[in-house]
């Protein structure tokens, strides 16, 4: 019989549209707003996650910290890590391998086309296994470096994409980086990953003997052999770092961190804003519920003779009450509903608009079905808290009074 | 009691307004057999209106008891009156009361959905209803949409819904010219021949005299009992 409660709403919202309409306004503006941040936010999260978390948990990166804009990480810096911190570090309890990271930026050319990209590069002799270990680096066509390879160079998979250069780079190809000639002999799989998908390998000793001028470290990667003392480690190479470069306690220009330990900081910022974002919402969603609540007391009042007619023919107290809270529920719901599919407009949209603006891959929108249905559940719930006084008064009215009634 | 249907015991009904206390019924002795055709009549501020309450088990008496088929309603909780109401009487009101925003057809079966009638039988009950009072063209149509004479008749089938017992008319040609207030008086006689008992309370002889009996209401009692001009 419920079915019929709620086309005898239905039908009594629909014969005042534009004041139903209104009223959803509040709860919508607020679906709206949760769905949509919550989306970019987590779609964020989702991108980075995917960018970052190929690193185990068992890997720690030394970087130096300072000003740095646009440019690898740890260079432009103001006092850079040195290439001697490596074999000191290896030497602390518990490291299972400490490994340079060089990023270089630079000129590639292909097919007369040129493109600015990063190179970095794999470790020689028995760091080299250890090192394609911990990223799980992979080819899908040719083979990796090996030691001895000089002007040889790994790809990642953007590479064979033909828009980039105008026909697709194979293993076999020559390629121009900084104006030096190399031999492609591999390309990676395709992870989904910038850092992956944009890479252009080479071995150690051709990266910093060819491109670089000084003993710089972009980043030092460090494994641990148990992850349970991970801790400790992290405690014994920043008491290292601090005596090799002079600083004291609390003045730090460098820093150490799992990527997990940045993931969960990023993860933190986003969780503030989104909670932020939230609660504004959310007092949006409560503005509505008052929306509702005067609206159902606007219909009660103008349908107490529709009420004492339905009295008069049968209707309990209780059918009363269930009527006008259905009402209030559709309210909240049917705002929810198109809450939800302006909030996936929205964050797409905006999502669509922030890749075009910034060029980065990492703005994307994910709208997951828990977060429908939780928007759905609260709105419809909203409607019906809201509801729940007027529907109330509905049902206690007198069917004598209520059938004298004029408007 | 036997064939009683409903009787008035000693009714009184005080309102309390402001400070005073208003006696709208002062007493009221009635008893309605089954298959009657009863009219209640009285010049304004009579309590005819309070009577309708009262018989219709819209209200409860502040003293005495009101029977329904021999249950006192006059104690029961306003849930329980309404399923009586429901499935005991069916009413017609002077302004007909249709729901504005349902059909001919979902006002009348409107009462079998408080019922707990499955829909389709709901539905082939109001069209044979919607039928019988010829507006079987019309059951889709808004009250907006039809005449006073035609809602009046939509009213009608409303009032059979459930198949009630009682059929309770408040003043049910007082908003409808000459012509169709006979259309009305003659579904209730019909209906009144099929064995329904009817109760309709008026103000106008004419409509008073097609009942068995006519009960004369001055000062919330009765004063006088005649017989109806027709029967």
């Amino acid at each position: 019989m419920r079915i019929d409660y709620i086309i005898i709403a239905l039908k009594s919202l629909t014969q005042r549209k534009l004041r139903s309409w209104l009223t959803m306004i509040g709860i919508f503006i607020g679906i709206a707003a949760v769905v949509a941040l919550m989306g970019l936010g987590e779609g964020l999260r989702g991108a980075i996650t995917g960018q970052f978390g190929f690193l185990g948990p068992d890997v720690l990166g030394v970087q130096a910290s300072g000003i740095n804009f646009a440019g690898p990480p740890g260079q432009a810096v103001v006092n850079p890590l040195t290439d001697d911190l490596a074999d000191k570090i290896e030497r602390i309890p518990g490291v299972d391998a400490a490994i340079n990271r060089f990023i270089e930026s630079g000129t590639f050319e292909f097919n007369d086309k040129q493109d600015i990209v990063f190179a970095w590069n794999v470790p020689e002799g028995k760091d080299r296994n250890i090192f394609e270990d911990m990223i799980n680096l992979k080819v899908r066509e040719g083979r990796l470096l090996k030691d001895g390879d000089k002007f040889k160079v790994v790809l990642g998979d953007s590479f064979t994409d033909e828009d980039r250069f105008g026909k697709e780079i194979k293993v076999g190809n020559k390629v121009l980086f900084n104006g030096q000639l190399f031999d492609v002999v591999g390309i990676l799989e395709k992870k989904g990953s910038f850092i992956f998908d944009t890479a252009v390998i080479m071995n150690e000793d051709v990266l910093v003997n060819e491109f670089r001028d000084d003993n710089s470290v972009n980043v030092i990667a460090v494994k641990v052999k148990d992850l349970k003392t991970i801790g400790n480690v992290q405690r014994d190479i920043e008491q290292l770092l601090r005596k090799e470069r002079n600083v004291k306690e609390g003045e730090e220009d460098f820093t150490v961190q799992s990527p997990q330990n940045a993931l969960q900081s990023l993860d933190q910022t986003l969780f503030g804003v989104q909670l932020f974002i939230s609660i504004i919402a959310f007092i949006s969603i409560i503005v509505g519920g008052i929306g509702i609540t005067n609206t159902m007391y606007t219909a009660v009042l103008e349908r107490t003779k529709e009420i004492g007619i339905m009295k008069s023919i049968g209707a309990t107290n209780q059918t009363i009450f269930t009527l006008f809270f259905i009402e209030s529920g559709l309210l909240g719901i049917v705002g929810g509903v198109v809450g939800i599919i302006f909030g996936f407009v929205l964050s797409h949209g905006l999502a669509f608009m922030g890749r075009l603006a910034l060029g980065s891959e990492l703005i994307r929108a994910d709208i997951s079905i828990e977060l429908v249905l939780g928007a759905l559940l609260f709105s419809f719930l909203v409607g019906l808290i809201a509801g729940t006084v007027p529907a109330y008064q509905a049902s206690k009215k007198n069917p004598v009074d209520s059938l004298r009634f004029t408007k | 009691m036997k064939d009683t249907i409903i009787k008035l015991d000693n009714v009184w009904k005080t309102y309390q307004m402001g400070e005073v206390k208003v006696n709208a019924l002062r007493g009221l002795d009635l008893e309605i057999k089954k298959g009657e055709f009863v009219a209640i009549m009285g010049p304004s501020g009579s309590g005819k209106s309070t009577a309708v309450n009262m018989v219709g088990a819209l209200d409860i008496p502040s003293k005495g008891k009101v029977y329904l088929e021999k249950h006192d309603i006059s104690k029961l909780s306003e849930s329980d009156l309404a399923q009586i109401r429901g499935k005991k009487i069916g009413f017609i009101f002077q302004q007909f009361n249709l729901i504005n925003t349902l059909s001919a057809l979902e006002n009348v079966a409107l009462p079998m959905v408080f019922q707990g009638i499955e829909r389709d039988e709901r539905l082939e009950i109001g069209k044979k209803l919607l039928e019988r009072v010829g507006l079987q063209e019309r059951i889709y149509h808004k009250p907006t949409e039809l005449s006073g004479g035609e809602q009046q008749r939509v009213a009608i089938a409303r009032s059979l819904a459930n198949d009630p017992e009682v059929v309770l008319a408040d003043e049910p040609t007082g908003n409808l010219d000459s012509k169709t207030g006979e259309v009305v008086i003659k579904f209730l006689e019909n209906l009144n021949k099929d064995g329904k008992t009817i109760i309709v309370v008026t103000h106008d002889a004419n409509v008073a005299k097609h009942a068995h009996r006519i009960e004369f209401l001055k000062d919330g009692k009765i004063v006088k009992r005649t017989k109806g001009g027709t029967q």
